[in-house]
């Protein structure tokens, strides 16, 4: 579904990921760990479509297409979705209407008409009960003085709705107490089929127990640097990071 | 003949069709000769620094269109906020129609001021507001010395007027050019209430200037809720200076919505004569290409414990311009005074511009008088969000912009104007928000 293939990217003439190899097939859930600064977030981002990001070299294939030149939107449209470390508040767009208006936009380019606005609510429905939140909550503001933890279930609220081939979940674990990460982790599990694919990036193993990955892959300096099974975030949780660093500096 | 000169003479020719020996006609004469020492203001004064007449005074205008005209309700219902009961005062090319208006003296008067001005029944009210809150300006002046038609409101005291009054100004393009001089008075007894739309609207591309000047008056604990839609061609300019004087308790606000014209200029004047007053003025201004917006506002507090809320929203693109300029005197004696202003812009190109500039004149020391102003562009982070969930890239500018002027809706208070704005706004933005707004 995705390969990364020896993918370069920098910002402001900083270069951050320094040859990225990557290969996520249907059905499977990839964790990327990492310390802070190795360029976990940028390559959730680059693969989202941030413009503020300069790829200077490899590819990125989804299902065999380039889609470097596309757009944010585009990507979206085919499949991609980025659950945000840091989501925007938007205030004076209740979470209903984005959400209406990032539906009803991702089938118009597939030639959709408009989902129907019964079926619309009873989607918003369905899937709002999923993430357990409440129905007020959804004519609220987008982002707009929500907490952390309002924050991350409202980014799996949209995931859920748009329903993507890749998700992509940045740090979804940070700023969740014991309970929200429960939900959060819950909803995701719920919405892996054998078709579609997570990568969860994290820092910690802790939303792992939640997430079971099915590859662990460790980044360093923007690289790739060890892979392996759900094994390996267990002693990186127990060792921390600096065995990995001295690893690969040797 | 320069546009001055022209009006100077044309003075003469108003004179052979209004009474004469009315007082009100020592007023306009008095007006005239101000106006002539006075002329049309221009940059070299502070309160134009920024806004220039040059370019619309240049028209040669027609300042007593020749001959009537009438407009067929079908082809102009669009202009009006049609999907709500209303009264109604139009006027085509500055003479009213009567054809489209729907005027009242059941107990309230919703009428002319050509017959205000020369009825005696409205004597005792003219005598005592006519001009008296109007300021000693140039282009004031100039709308006093012809003044003869407009609207006239008068609410007497304890009325809940039952609908809102439109107030629509046609330009039919019979002329190559006109000015028109709208003059109004609303006069708000104790413990009423009006709402009010006023509107001017130019049927073809020849150039029309309005300098207009409306006075109002809110009397103890009155409401009065003015709504002014401007989305005129780019061929029409508007000076529209409003003046509105409250007593104590007496709630005023006006919102004011800014899209079309090439030049328009709001002098908006509120003046505090009473305790526990509440002034508002709110403003959305969308507008591209060359077009120009200049909100040129003031709030007199003059007694204690009052409030005023200002909330000014622009959004520039192209080689637009904009000016803000807001002054807030406070009086010595009007302590506890709350007054909040904020103006916040949006220049989606490089070339166009905004002039914001707070101007708080602060003579009390017990007040609280905050003001702030922005400039700035979209967020990009706020956009590749947007864009990351499939929405593309104008449409989520558009949203982001709606988002951003949004808040200023939340005041008014006629769900179907407030529709209308949100209709106008997303197609000023070129968007389809996509859900119903």
């Amino acid at each position: 579904m995705l390969k990364i293939k020896d993918l370069h990217a920098s910002v402001e003439d900083k270069n951050i990921l320094r040859g990225i190899n990557l290969e996520v097939n249907p059905g499977e859930v990839h964790a990327i760990m990492g310390p802070n600064g190795s360029g976990k977030s940028t390559l959730a981002s680059v693969i989202a479509g941030k413009e503020d990001y300069e790829v200077e070299g490899g590819k990125i294939l989804l299902d065999g297409e380039d889609i470097e030149e596309l757009g944010a939107e585009e990507r979206a449209h085919k499949g991609v979705f980025l659950s945000f470390q840091y989501p925007v508040e938007i205030p004076g767009v209740s979470v209903t209407n984005f959400m209406k208006t990032a539906i009803n936009e991702t089938r118009k380019a597939k030639g959709l008409e408009d989902m129907p606005a019964k079926e619309m609510l009873k989607l918003i429905r369905e899937k709002s009960e999923l993430l357990e939140i409440d129905r007020k909550f959804l004519s609220r503001s987008l982002n707009e003085g929500f907490s952390g933890g309002e924050k991350k279930r409202n980014e799996i609220f949209q995931m859920a709705m748009l329903e993507p081939k890749l998700a992509i979940l940045d740090e979804t674990d940070s700023g969740l107490d014991i309970d929200a990460l429960r939900i959060v982790a819950n909803g995701v599990n719920k919405l892996k089929t054998k078709d579609n694919a997570v990568i969860v990036i994290t820092h910690y193993q802790r939303l792992l127990d939640y997430i079971v990955p099915d590859f662990v892959h460790v980044l360093h300096n923007g690289r790739i640097v060890k892979s392996g099974g759900k094994e390996l975030a267990h002693e990186l949780e127990a060792k921390g990071y600096d065995w990995i660093k001295e690893e690969v500096d040797a | 003949m320069d546009l001055k000169e022209k009006l100077v003479s044309s003075f003469l020719a108003f004179e052979n069709t209004v009474d004469v020996d009315s007082p009100i006609h020592d007023i306009r004469i008095e007006a005239m000769k101000a106006f002539e020492t006075e002329g049309f203001p221009n940059k070299k004064q502070e309160a134009w620094k920024y806004t220039s007449l040059n370019s619309i005074l240049k028209n040669d205008y027609s300042v007593f269109p020749k001959h009537e005209e009438a407009l067929d309700y079908k082809d102009v219902k669009k202009y009006f906020i049609h999907d709500i009961d209303s009264y109604k005062i139009i006027f085509i090319d500055g003479k009213y129609s009567s054809h489209l208006s729907e005027t009242t003296h059941d107990d309230i008067d919703v009428c002319l001021m050509s017959a205000a001005l020369t009825k005696p029944k409205y004597r005792l009210i003219i005598e005592n507001y006519f001009n008296k809150v109007a300021s000693k300006d140039s282009l004031a002046y100039l709308n006093t010395a012809f003044s003869n038609e407009g609207a006239y409101i008068h609410i007497p005291k304890n009325k809940l007027v039952d609908k809102p009054i439109q107030i629509i100004h046609f330009s039919t393009g019979n002329e190559a050019a006109l000015m028109l001089q709208p003059r109004n008075l609303v006069v708000v007894d104790e413990n009423s209430h009006v709402q009010i739309i006023e509107r001017h609207q130019s049927l073809t591309d020849n150039p029309v200037l309005t300098n207009s000047v409306t006075e109002i008056f809110a009397n103890k604990r009155a409401i009065v809720d003015y709504y002014k839609i401007q989305n005129d061609r780019q061929t029409a300019s508007l000076i529209d200076n409003t003046y509105i004087n409250q007593r104590a308790e007496s709630l005023a606000k006006v919102h004011t919505f800014s899209f079309g014209g090439k030049l328009t200029r709001n002098n908006l004047n509120f003046y505090q004569n009473g305790e526990r007053i509440d002034s508002t003025m709110k403003g959305i201004t969308i507008i591209g290409d060359k077009q120009h917006v200049d909100h040129n506002t003031l709030v007199h507090h003059i007694e204690p414990n009052c409030e005023s809320h200002q909330d000014y929203k622009g959004i520039f693109d192209a080689n637009s311009t904009g000016v803000f300029n807001g002054k807030v005197v406070v009086e010595k004696e009007a302590q506890k005074t709350n007054a909040f202003q904020a103006n916040n812009n949006i220049l989606v190109s490089d070339k166009a511009t905004i002039n914001t500039k707070p101007q708080l004149e602060i003579f009390a020391d017990d007040v609280k008088c905050s003001h702030g102003c922005t400039i700035g562009q979209l967020d990009d982070s706020a956009l590749f969000y947007l864009r990351s969930r499939g929405i593309p890239e104008n449409e989520a500018k558009g949203l982001l912009m709606y988002a951003f002027s949004n808040n200023v809706l939340d005041s008014v208070k006629i769900p179907q104007i407030k529709q209308r704005i949100t209709k106008l706004i997303a197609n000023k933005l070129g968007v389809n928000i996509g859900f119903d707004l």
